[in-house]
């Protein structure tokens, strides 16, 4: 499956600070730590507290491609820090995200087609978070609707579910499971299916734990990708073994290390 | 509405092995052997690259086989007698690309050759013929472990292809292998799960999975010859999917396997015909290497080959 690694994040102190230092061997080292432990793709997300995102984010996308040529998810809910990514992006990308909102669409659908780049598509919109099963389908419909009318390559398109924490919304979280599968079934070809996995422990006590549950889970369901925490070894081997469990992976006594070689 | 086939997309290809290093890279080979680099499954043409030929090892001994069939016998008559005459008939009248040296006459039990003796006759191989050369050992560890360094060494540079390690003993061939710069056979016993972790500790010692063939061990026709086949689309469907621990060339042991079967010994034709259906069968396993025994044989799947390639 597509690991994105999430560590880059501006909300987290040690990112935060050396972005606002640019101190870039802080990022740098975030980045490869990452590609090291497994990452596929790494996200990029300025934070919320950034002051000038459309700067930051080009910084952020040129010093981590000094040491990585993997894939990177630039991470806005600004279409126009997303562009400003793309142009500074020498690596793959993968837009990261859209939400189901027709003037959202309009735009970061043809900025996929123009730069080549993967797209995340949330199944939330400006009504706000889906509450049942059948909302997260409708909206994603909604999504793999826009795409297809504008020629995007529906097998680029990873669809998430939205994960809500397991102490907010536990009646949910069987629906969001469910939705994963049932999204493979909305286009031929089917459109991938992402999670952003901390959501699932978020204020939680055992946070580890319900990560790496929970992404067993999905993966059981279908799930073709995830943003997470490469670092959590613990969840990277549940991760490899729940493929390997799902004939995904060809079985030898040191079949985490082989994953690892790949 | 024309027809249109459905391609598949692979992310991944097959390692490439080159086997024998010309006067140009400071050694003796005329020629070097490229196997592997396959995009695709074994002659889908359309679906990747497939840019060589499977290639024929001729087998030869370095002590005249006992138990070989009378058909053998006739092809290569006294010449079996002389290691390096066979060899030197092999390149010359059969048009040989690459030899395959078996060291039966150091097992204990069929002469208990000695390091020395095998280093010796691959030297002296080595400067009669000018083919790339694959070498393989007696089959008993303790001895394999200490010929096999031994002709390491003789061959040094020379870029052969040794074996066979195994999952009980590889560390010392894997280490000999390393040093003197040859390729290694990993052999596993018609079982995907070991010829991956085999190729894991292997590369673990160093030796880059781009010096590893893999010796799935096959059965002839009417032998198993099925269960290699599966193995061998398998691990080649996982090596095209990403998998690099299985994405390195096949050798199979073609004409040890087929002249075994009891109806390859009854009349001459039928022997040659088990070499050739084994063969050819193999080809569309997906086999690069494949070690054969009779010459009419090998020249049959070498005209196949030719055709199948359409002369590319």
């Amino acid at each position: 499956m597509l690991i994105i690694g999430e560590l880059i994040n501006g909300m987290y102190q040690n990112i935060g600070s050396a972005l606002k230092e640019k101190n870039k061997v802080e990022i740098q080292k975030c980045a490869k730590e990452q590609v090291e432990a497994g990452a596929d793709a790494l996200d990029v997300n300025c934070g919320p507290g950034c002051k000038n995102p459309v700067s930051d984010m080009q910084w952020l996308v040129e010093v981590i491609q000094e040491v990585t040529d993997k894939p990177l998810a630039l991470d806005s809910s600004k279409p126009q820090v997303i562009e400003a990514g793309l142009k500074a992006l020498k690596n793959k990308a993968i837009i990261n995200s859209v939400t189901a909102d027709v003037e959202k669409l309009a735009v970061l659908v043809p900025l996929a087609k123009k730069y080549s780049a993967k797209l995340i598509g949330l199944t939330i919109s400006a009504k706000g978070i889906p509450q049942n099963k059948d909302q997260r389908l409708e909206l994603a419909a909604t999504i793999v609707a826009a795409c297809a009318e504008q020629e995007f390559n529906i097998e680029d398109l990873y669809l998430d579910p939205i994960v809500l924490p397991v102490n907010v919304a536990q009646a949910q979280i069987k629906d969001i499971l469910e939705s994963i599968r049932e999204f493979k079934i909305i286009s031929e070809p089917s459109p991938k299916t992402i999670v952003g996995l901390s959501n699932v422990s978020q204020g939680t006590s055992v946070r580890s734990l319900i990560n790496r549950t929970f992404l067993v889970e999905a993966i059981a369901c279908g799930l073709d990708a995830a943003i997470l925490d490469p670092k959590d070894s613990d969840l990277m081997d549940a991760a490899i073994t729940a493929e390997l469990i799902l004939n995904k992976q060809i079985y030898c006594d040191s079949y985490l290390q082989a994953y690892r070689k790949k | 509405m024309a027809e249109q086939l459905m391609l598949e997309k692979w992310s991944a290809e097959v390692a490439t092995v080159t086997i024998g290093a010309t006067k140009k890279e400071g050694d003796s080979r005329a020629k070097v052997i490229q196997v592997g680099a396959q995009a695709s499954l074994p002659l889908l043409f359309a679906e990747g690259a497939i840019p060589h030929k499977p290639v024929i090892a001729f087998e030869i001994w370095d002590t005249a086989p006992l138990d070989w069939p009378a058909a053998l016998n006739q092809a290569y008559k006294n010449e079996l007698k002389e290691p390096l005459v066979w060899a030197e008939k092999c390149a010359k009248e059969f048009k040989a690309d690459l030899l395959c040296l078996k060291l039966q006459g150091a097992h204990p039990d069929f002469g208990d050759r000695s390091a020395d003796q095998e280093a010796k006759l691959v030297s002296q191989l080595l400067k009669k013929v000018d083919l790339p050369l694959v070498i393989n050992g007696c089959g008993d560890d303790s001895k394999d472990n200490q010929v096999l360094p031994a002709v390491c060494e003789a061959a040094k540079a020379e870029r052969c292809l040794i074996g066979n390690a195994v999952q009980d003993n590889y560390k010392t061939l894997a280490a000999a292998v390393l040093a003197d710069g040859h390729n290694i056979i990993a052999e596993s016993p018609i079982d995907i799960n070991i010829a991956k972790q085999l190729n894991i500790l292997i590369s673990d010692m160093g030796l880059p999975l781009e010096r590893i063939v893999i010796n799935p061990t096959i059965g002839a026709l009417g032998y198993g010859l099925e269960y290699a086949y599966s193995i061998m689309e398998r691990a080649r469907l996982a090596a095209l999917a990403g998998d690099k621990t299985l994405g390195c060339p096949f050798i199979c042991f073609v004409g040890q396997e087929s002249w075994r079967a009891k109806e390859a010994k009854t009349e001459i034709e039928s022997g040659i015909a088990w070499e050739i259906i084994t063969a050819a069968a193999l080809i569309q396993s997906g086999a690069d290497i494949l070690v054969m025994r009779h010459p009419e044989a090998i020249s049959k799947i070498k005209a196949y080959i030719d055709r199948l390639f359409g002369g590319k």
